[in-house]
């Protein structure tokens, strides 16, 4: 078959350009160590998920070592619990870990402006790991169509300095 | 590519446009097959219109530049009717008419039994509406239809079962269609034993077993799961597990839409150009490596899903890169075309040959820059595809942002355009309002650029996609690039543009259908030039459609077989999500909608 020399000299430049793409992506994940959303949330219940062993009462819970938090949050129509009626409370120089579940049906759980964003699936737990350096104020967003009053659903997520950050009465045992 | 052009057949390619002579056109030669795609073509022009209208609503509701249509709640049901009409029914009956006439000229054969053809334009025409009308019950209170659940409707929404049953109706009216191409081309090989598939058919047969693979999963997802839900046979369902089906099918919809406008650059575009394509081989190579590669990919859409482990997704990613490989083949061809034929019209240096070219003829002006807007949208698409980058854009703007350079403008301006070419030649009536059809594509092109950089930027501030009011009372968005008022207003004056576009575009088809039939030569044919290297030089094994089919399968058992083993081995109903029927606002979560 003939391959006219151009095109032969295209389709290598392109076949090098995937392979680099591919390859970004392998380094992003294998040395930079970013941690996709996968399956090592498990399964909790579809309609009361805080009923389940991988889940808990939604709030904010010290980690497996200090500087560590986790947050257990609950996605219903048309509130992010906690997020919505009250802010998630996370303190500066922390590392957070969200366990995001939805109580009815899909939703997104979106941290403005970040690369924090994950699907909550009826009957799945997404884990989500991430890194809070500065004070700031975060919006929270739900980014997938949940009805009719799915353009309320938001909140806030504030990383406040260590010294204004209670342990004791923000942080669930 | 200066010694690009080579001295075969040349005569061929120099055919005058208008020296056609006694008018032949294809309605005269082929009538049974004229008038399907005529049919074909006014469904298409129909919901393009339509949901047309539904766009500007939802552009100018969204940006707050004008909310006095619709209430915010409604807003979904706009936004459901503009993906379902344009997305399945503007594309697809479009490509059920393009490939109707490609396989019939290409194969010189008219319908094998008109009555048949006529049979599956009539279920697909049938499920749409059926489909509308659930939909666009929604705003009627008293009609107790309701289906905004959006184009991909995620379980466990649940729509009224008239959406889910007029789905499937259409659904099987494209698989007959799919049919009756290749009993035609079984027909034609049946006389013409040992010859090379010509170029229009192979790629109509490709695309089609390409769907016939990929429509399985949402015809599981439907038949088996959510229409039994709507109708309150089974109690709920495992939303990833539909999710999942959904995807399947998914992303090769995605190259459903573009293998139209893929077959009108390859076929077409070489000769409105003023030349002949550059390779048939490679044309055939890269349908082929559409039909094994558009599925095992619709990972990348749940990149951000929870219970599918990173590895599928790694599968999924690797795939999608590979599928680049077509769109940039593709890419060269379709240049090295253009520049040949600008050659040949006179054109000359390194980049003056583009002057050459006949912008003004709307056909091709359509066309290539419906393929100069196609390659940015590839690039933005390559980021979606970038797993670990994709969190950064997943299910914001910038997502929408993509698709309408993709299937809203490389598809949806290449099939305008191709019916500037091909509707005069299935009516025997010349093209009216030529003016308008001569600044349609412009006009398209400026709105697109002005409403996809924006939302594009958008995305990447974090405003969210399918949202009636992106403003909320918590907090504001931080854009890193122009400001957020400032994407609103191109958001809205680019939707305003391709409105405009659209309604252009409608005047020039519908002046057409109703002028006088026979007054006049054509000013265009159905004669396409041998390409330049024809498909003698290139292996058989490529027409091999068994051959490449079971490759197909067999990359889609490895992507998909353990993925969804692992979702229906604890049950195909479980995790077990009840039903959450749409246009019902359940009070007991104590939200009040105003």
């Amino acid at each position: 078959m003939h391959v006219h020399r151009f095109e032969r000299i295209w389709l290598v430049a392109a076949l090098g350009m995937i392979v680099l793409f591919v390859g970004t992506v392998t380094y992003g994940a294998v040395v930079a160590g970013y941690g996709m959303v996968n399956a090592e949330g498990g399964q909790v219940d579809t309609t009361d998920p805080a009923a389940s062993e991988s889940f808990r009462d939604p709030g904010v819970y010290n980690g497996s070592e200090p500087g560590h938090y986790d947050v257990y949050v609950e996605t219903r129509r048309f509130a992010f619990v906690p997020g919505t009626g009250e802010p998630i409370r996370v303190p500066a120089d922390s590392t957070v870990t969200f366990h995001v579940v939805s109580a009815d049906v899909l939703h997104g759980f979106e941290v403005a402006g970040t690369n924090i964003n994950t699907m909550a699936i009826p009957g799945q737990k997404a884990v989500v790991t991430a890194e809070f350096d500065e004070p700031r104020e975060y919006g929270l967003v739900c980014n997938e169509y949940c009805g009719e009053g799915h353009h309320t659903m938001a909140g806030t997520l504030e990383v406040v300095p260590q010294s204004s950050f209670n342990a004791t009465a923000e942080v669930q045992s | 590519m200066a010694h690009a052009h080579d001295d075969r057949t040349t005569d061929a390619a120099e055919q005058p446009e208008l020296t056609t002579g006694e008018r032949l056109a294809f309605v005269d030669q082929y009538p049974s097959a004229a008038r399907i795609t005529r049919l074909c073509f006014g469904v298409s022009f129909t919901a393009l219109l339509i949901g047309a209208v539904l766009g500007i609503i939802q552009a100018l509701h969204r940006t707050n530049v004008f909310r006095g249509v619709i209430s915010s709640s409604d807003y979904y049901s706009v936004l459901t009717g503009h993906g379902v009409l344009l997305a399945l029914f503007f594309t697809i009956f479009f490509l059920s008419g393009a490939f109707t006439w490609g396989t019939t000229r290409s194969l010189g054969r008219d319908l094998v039994d008109p009555r048949f053809s006529l049979g599956w334009f009539g279920l697909q025409l049938g499920g749409a509406v059926a489909v509308a009308t659930a939909i666009f019950g929604g705003f009627v209170g008293e009609i107790p239809f309701e289906a905004d659940v959006l184009y991909t409707f995620y379980a466990p929404l649940q729509a009224h079962p008239l959406f889910y049953a007029g789905l499937a109706a259409w659904l099987v009216g494209t698989w007959l269609a799919g049919f009756d191409w290749i009993r035609s081309y079984l027909r034609w090989r049946g006389d013409n034993a040992g010859e090379r598939v010509p170029l229009q058919t192979f790629m109509v047969l490709t695309t089609i077993l390409m769907w016939y693979i990929s429509t399985i999963g949402v015809a599981v997802e439907v038949l088996v799961f959510l229409l039994p839900l709507s109708l309150g046979l089974i109690e709920s369902v495992d939303p990833l597990l539909t999710r999942t089906l959904f995807w399947f099918f998914g992303h090769p919809v995605v190259y459903f839409w573009l293998m139209p406008a893929y077959f009108a650059w390859y076929t077409i575009l070489p000769k409105l150009a003023g030349g002949r394509l550059f390779s048939d081989p490679l044309a055939r190579v890269v349908f082929v490596l559409f039909l094994i590669l558009s599925t095992p990919v619709g990972f990348h859409h749940q990149y951000a899903d929870p219970g599918v482990a990173e590895g599928f997704k790694f599968v999924a990613m690797t795939n999608t890169m590979f599928l680049l490989l077509p769109s940039f083949l593709t890419a060269f061809t379709v240049v090295a075309s253009m520049e040949y034929g600008a050659r040949k019209r006179g054109g000359s240096g390194y980049f003056g040959w583009m002057k050459a070219l006949p912008w003004a003829n709307p056909a091709f002006a359509g066309m290539a820059l419906a393929g100069l807007m196609f390659a940015a949208g590839g690039f933005s698409g390559i980021v979606n595809a970038g797993m670990n980058i994709n969190s950064l854009v997943h299910n914001t703007l910038w997502v929408p942002g993509h698709f309408h350079l993709t299937v809203g403008t490389a598809s949806a301006l290449t099939m305008m355009a191709l019916s500037y070419w091909l509707y005069p030649q299935i009516t025997g009536k010349r093209l009216q309002l030529y003016g308008f059809a001569q600044v349609q594509p412009y006009v398209w092109f400026i709105g697109m650029a002005l409403m996809s950089n924006a939302m594009h930027r958008a995305g990447l501030a974090g405003v969210p996609r399918r949202t009636a009011e992106p403003q909320y009372d918590q907090f504001t968005f931080e854009a890193a690039l122009g400001s957020i008022p400032e994407m609103r207003l191109q958001i809205a004056a680019g939707g305003a543009l391709l409105t405009l576009g659209a309604v252009l575009f409608g005047a020039v088809m519908l002046a057409t259908w109703f002028a006088d039939r026979g007054r006049g030569r054509l000013r265009v044919d159905s004669h396409l030039p041998e390409p330049i290297s024809g498909p003698e030089d290139s292996p058989r094994v490529l027409d091999n459609f068994k051959l490449w089919a079971v490759v197909a399968v067999v990359l889609v058992a490895i992507a998909y077989g353990f993925p969804i083993f692992s979702m229906v081995a604890d049950g195909p109903l479980d995790p077990a999500a009840p039903p959450v029927p749409v246009g019902v606002v359940d009070t007991a979560l104590g939200v009040v909608l105003g």
